[in-house]
C-alpha cells in the first residue's frame, strides 16, 4: 500500500510539474508577458521591446566566458533603451558549457517568447543551439563561439565534403577559427618571427583544434619549421612541464599558443621557472591575460597576439564601453564582452534599418535581419567597416598586438 | 469468478511500476503531440527517457548485485558514439528514422555490453570500496578512448584512426567522429516513443531477470557471498551477468540519448556524470525500480523548471540544497514511521479483501 501511495503521489507529483512546464507559452503567438526572470534581464523595458536572449556558461568552468559576454550585451541593451525609438528586451540563460543544457537554455528563451537569438558563447554548444535555432528559424548571430561548426557549409579540405550544411540564418561576430590559425602562421612567416616553432594546443578543444590544424596546413604551405606539437585537455591543464620540456628540449624560438588566457598564465609562469624565454604568440583568446587575478605580467611582456579588440584603445567608443563596464563589474573588458557589445548593436542596427516592430514574429524578423546583415557594413568596437557574406563569417582584420610594459602595444 | 492467486507484493510493485510509467506516457504522449507542452519540457523527454533507463540499468549493479559502480556512464558513452557512429553510417542503407534508431540502440547494447564483459574480467575480482574505485578508473579510461578515436566513411566503408586525424579519406569521404569535437553533426531521430519502449524493455529485463532463479542467486551473492558460494552458487557468472546486462542497457540508453541530441562530445560523460545517474539511484532507494524512475525524471527537470531558473546564479547552488533537503527527508525516521502506518492499514485492508474475493 505504501508503494502504491508513492506510486500515485510521484504520478500526481510528475504530472502537476509537467503541467506547471506548460504554459503555453507558444512563442509565434505569445503576447508580451511579464518578466520571469527580472534578474538577468535589462531594467523595466517598455511594453512592445524586441526580446533577444543569449546562451552561455553564466555557471561552471567556463563562466568568465559567459559572463563577460552576458555582461557585455547588457550594457550594449542599456545604452540602446536610453536611446528611446526601439527597445530591447535581454536575457540570458546559463548552460554550464554542456550542449544538452544549452537546448534546454535556448528552449527556455523560446518558450518566454524570444525574438533574436544571440547564439551560444562557446562553440561546442554553440553547434548544438544552431542546429535547433536553424530549425526553427530563429535569427542567430553569436559573439564568440568560432567552429565553423556552428556555421555549417564548410567543405573538409581532406574530402572536399560539406559534413554539415550551411544554417543560413547563422552568423558569427569573432573570427572563425580557420582563418586566426592561417593568419597567424601567415604573420609569423611574413616577420620572420621564429625558426624552430613549437605549438602548445588543447585537444578537446574545439576552438583550439581548429586553429591549430588551420595553423598546421598553413604552416606546411609556407614552410615554417615547426619543431614540437604538443597538446593538454582539460584535465590536465594545469601542468605543462611535459610541453615546455618538449619545446625546450627542442630549442623552439618560437612558441604558438592557440588557447585561452587562463592557461597560458599558467604556461608563461611555468616557463620562467624552469628558465625558458622563447617569443610567444597567441590568438585572440590570449586577450585578457593581464587581467589574469595573481598573474606576475611582466611574464607577459613580448607576448604578441592577434586580437580584434583592445582595451587601451583611444577612441572614444572603446574609452567609453571600458568605463562602463568597470563601474558596472569591477573589471576590464575582454574580447568577450566586446563582441557580444557588438552583436547587441549590429543587431540594433539591423532591426532598425529593417523597420522591425516587436510584434513581427521570429521567423519574418530572421528573415529581414539575414537581408540585412548580408548587405550592411557595421563598425563598432572590435572592428571598423565589418561585413558578412552568405557564409555567415564576418570578415574584419585582426590586429597584431605586442604586450609592452604590462599594456597592449599595436604592431606596426 | 474464479478465486484467483493472490499477486506478490513484488509481482505487485513491478505491475504498478509498468502502469505508472505507462499512465505517464498517456498523459505526455497526446500533449507533445499537440505541441502543450513548453519547448522545455518538449526538448527533455527523450533525455528524461534515457536518463531513467540509464537510472534502472545502475539500479541493477548497485541495487539487486549490491556492488557500487563509478564508471556507469562510460558504458553510456560506448553506447552513445557506438550507436550515433552505425545511424550516420547506415544513414543511406535504413533511410526510416525509427528503424535506424532501433539498429542504432541494439548497436549501442552490443558494444556497451563487449565492453561491460572486457571490464568485468579485472573489475569482479573484487569487491565493494575496490570495485568502485576501478569502475572510476573505467570510466576515465572510456573518455580518454573516445576523446581520441577518429571515424569517418568514405565510398571504401569505414575509416578508423587514433590519436590522430583521419588522413587517408577519399574523396567524398565525410568524418563522423572527430576525437575531441565528438560527432558534430547527428541527425535527431530519437522519440519520445522510442524513450517510451526502452523505458518499458529495461523494466521487462530487469523484472525477469531479478524474478527468475539467475536473479534470487545474484540477490544471494548480494546479501552473503561466502554463503551464496557455500551452497554452489557460481559467483562470477552470475555477478557477470547482472554488470553485462547493466551495461548493455546502458548503451541503448547512451545511444537513444546521442541521437536525441544535435551534437556529442566525449566530456559529456564523465565522472560527473556517472555521479548524477548514482545520485538518481541512490534519491529513489536501491532496488527500487520505481523510485529511480521518478528520481531520475525528478531531477532531471527540477533545474530546467521556470522557478529554478528564475533563481539565475543562485540555480545550481538551490539544485544541490533541494538534493540534500529531499535525502534528509526520505531518511527521516519520523517520516518513514508514517508512511508505515500507511502501509500496515493498507496491508490489513488487502489482506481483508483478499479474503472476501
Amino acid at each position: 500500500m505504501k508503494k502504491t501511495l508513492a506510486l500515485l503521489l510521484a504520478v500526481c507529483m510528475m504530472v502537476a510539474m509537467l503541467a506547471g512546464c506548460a504554459n503555453g507559452d507558444d512563442p509565434s503567438t505569445t503576447t508580451p508577458t511579464p518578466d520571469a526572470n527580472p534578474t538577468d534581464s535589462v531594467d523595466n523595458p517598455a511594453a512592445g521591446a524586441i526580446k533577444i536572449g543569449g546562451v552561455g556558461p553564466l555557471t561552471g568552468g567556463a563562466a568568465i566566458y559567459g559572463n563577460a559576454a552576458a555582461n557585455g550585451a547588457k550594457i550594449a541593451a542599456e545604452e540602446i533603451n536610453a536611446l528611446g525609438g526601439l527597445q530591447l528586451d535581454l536575457r540570458y540563460e546559463d548552460d554550464a558549457h554542456d550542449a544538452e543544457k544549452s537546448v534546454n537554455a535556448y528552449n527556455t528563451l523560446k518558450g518566454w517568447g524570444m525574438q533574436v537569438f544571440l547564439g551560444s558563447v562557446t562553440s561546442t554548444p554553440g553547434v548544438a543551439t544552431s542546429v535547433e535555432a536553424n530549425a526553427d528559424h530563429m535569427f542567430y548571430l553569436t559573439p564568440s563561439a568560432s567552429s565553423t561548426d556552428v556555421l555549417g557549409g564548410v567543405a573538409n579540405p581532406l574530402t572536399g565534403t560539406v559534413d554539415i550544411e550551411r544554417k543560413d540564418n547563422v552568423f558569427q561576430m569573432c573570427f572563425v577559427d580557420p582563418n586566426q590559425g592561417s593568419a597567424s602562421a601567415q604573420y609569423i612567416a611574413d616577420q620572420s618571427l621564429g625558426s624552430k616553432i613549437a605549438v602548445i594546443y588543447k585537444n578537446d578543444d574545439v576552438y583550439s583544434t581548429g586553429v591549430y590544424n588551420s595553423f598546421d596546413a598553413k604552416a606546411k604551405e609556407l614552410g615554417l619549421n615547426v619543431v614540437s606539437v604538443t597538446t593538454f585537455t582539460e584535465d590536465t591543464k594545469t601542468d605543462f612541464s611535459v610541453q615546455l620540456g618538449d619545446a625546450k628540449a627542442k630549442e623552439a624560438d618560437l612558441v604558438f599558443l592557440p588557447m585561452y588566457y587562463d592557461a597560458a598564465a599558467l604556461i608563461f609562469t611555468q616557463a620562467n621557472a624552469m628558465g625558458y624565454a622563447p617569443k610567444w604568440f597567441g590568438i585572440d583568446g590570449m586577450d585578457g591575460i593581464l587581467g589574469v587575478e595573481g598573474f606576475d605580467t611582466s611574464l607577459a611582456e613580448g607576448v604578441m597576439l592577434l586580437t580584434p579588440f583592445n582595451a587601451d584603445a583611444e577612441d572614444d567608443a572603446t574609452q567609453s564601453f571600458v568605463a562602463k563596464y568597470k563601474a558596472a563589474y569591477g573589471e576590464t573588458p575582454n574580447q568577450f564582452a566586446a563582441d557580444a557589445y557588438d552583436c547587441v548593436y549590429a543587431i540594433y542596427a539591423a532591426l532598425s534599418n529593417a523597420g522591425v516592430t516587436a510584434d513581427m514574429s521570429a521567423s519574418d524578423i530572421c528573415d529581414a535581419l539575414i537581408g540585412q546583415f548580408t548587405s550592411m557594413t557595421f563598425d563598432g568596437l572590435t572592428g571598423e567597416g565589418m561585413t558578412w557574406d552568405a557564409s555567415g563569417a564576418v570578415t574584419k582584420s585582426p590586429k597584431g598586438m605586442v604586450i609592452q610594459n604590462g599594456a597592449y602595444v599595436g604592431m606596426d | 469468478m474464479k478465486k484467483g492467486k493472490k499477486l506478490s507484493a513484488t509481482n505487485r510493485t513491478n505491475y504498478l511500476t509498468y502502469l505508472g510509467v505507462i499512465l505517464a506516457f498517456a498523459i505526455l504522449q497526446p500533449m507533445s503531440a499537440a505541441g502543450k507542452l513548453s519547448p522545455t519540457m518538449q526538448g527533455q523527454l527523450v533525455p528524461i527517457c534515457a536518463y531513467v533507463v540509464m537510472a534502472l540499468s545502475l539500479n541493477l549493479t548497485v541495487g539487486v548485485l549490491g556492488e557500487l559502480s563509478l564508471g556507469h556512464a562510460g558504458f553510456m558513452s560506448v553506447g552513445a558514439f557506438s550507436g550515433a557512429v552505425a545511424a550516420s553510417a547506415l544513414k543511406d542503407a535504413i533511410p526510416n528514422g525509427g528503424l535506424r534508431l532501433a539498429v542504432a540502440m541494439v548497436i549501442g547494447a552490443v558494444f556497451a555490453g563487449i565492453v561491460g564483459v572486457l571490464i568485468s574480467v579485472p573489475v569482479l575480482r573484487l569487491n565493494g570500496d575496490y570495485l568502485a574505485i576501478v569502475t572510476l578508473a573505467f570510466g576515465q579510461i572510456i573518455k580518454s578512448v573516445v576523446e581520441n578515436l577518429y571515424v569517418g566513411v568514405d565510398g571504401r566503408g569505414l575509416h578508423f584512426g587514433f590519436l590522430k586525424p583521419l588522413t587517408n579519406l577519399g574523396q567524398g569521404g565525410r568524418m563522423i567522429l572527430n576525437g575531441p569535437m565528438g560527432i558534430p553533426n547527428i541527425t535527431k531521430i530519437s522519440s519520445f516513443v522510442a524513450g517510451f519502449v526502452l523505458v518499458m524493455v529495461t523494466l521487462a529485463v530487469i523484472f525477469n531477470l531479478v524474478n527468475s532463479r539467475a536473479g534470487r542467486a545474484i540477490m544471494a551473492i548480494r546479501d552473503n557471498r561466502i554463503a551464496a558460494e557455500s551452497v554452489g552458487l557460481n559467483i562470477t557468472k552470475y555477478k557477470m551477468m547482472a554488470f553485462v546486462t547493466s551495461a548493455a542497457l546502458a548503451g541503448a540508453a547512451g545511444a537513444l540519448f546521442a541521437l536525441g541530441q544535435n551534437t556529442i562530445v566525449a566530456s559529456k560523460f564523465d565522472f560527473n556524470t556517472s555521479i548524477l545517474i548514482l545520485v538518481y539511484v541512490v534519491l529513489g532507494g536501491q532496488g527500487k525500480m520505481w523510485g529511480s524512475i521518478i528520481a531520475a525524471t525528478f531531477l532531471t527537470v527540477l533545474p530546467e523548471t521556470p522557478a529554478m531558473r528564475g533563481l539565475a546564479d543562485y540555480r545550481m547552488l538551490v539544485y544541490a540544497i533541494v538534493l540534500i533537503l529531499v535525502m534528509l527527508a526520505t531518511n527521516n525516521p519520523a517520516l518513514q514511521s508514517f508512511f508505515a502506518r500507511f502501509k500496515k492499514a493498507g496491508e490489513d485492508k488487502t489482506v481483508k479483501g483478499g479474503e472476501q474475493a
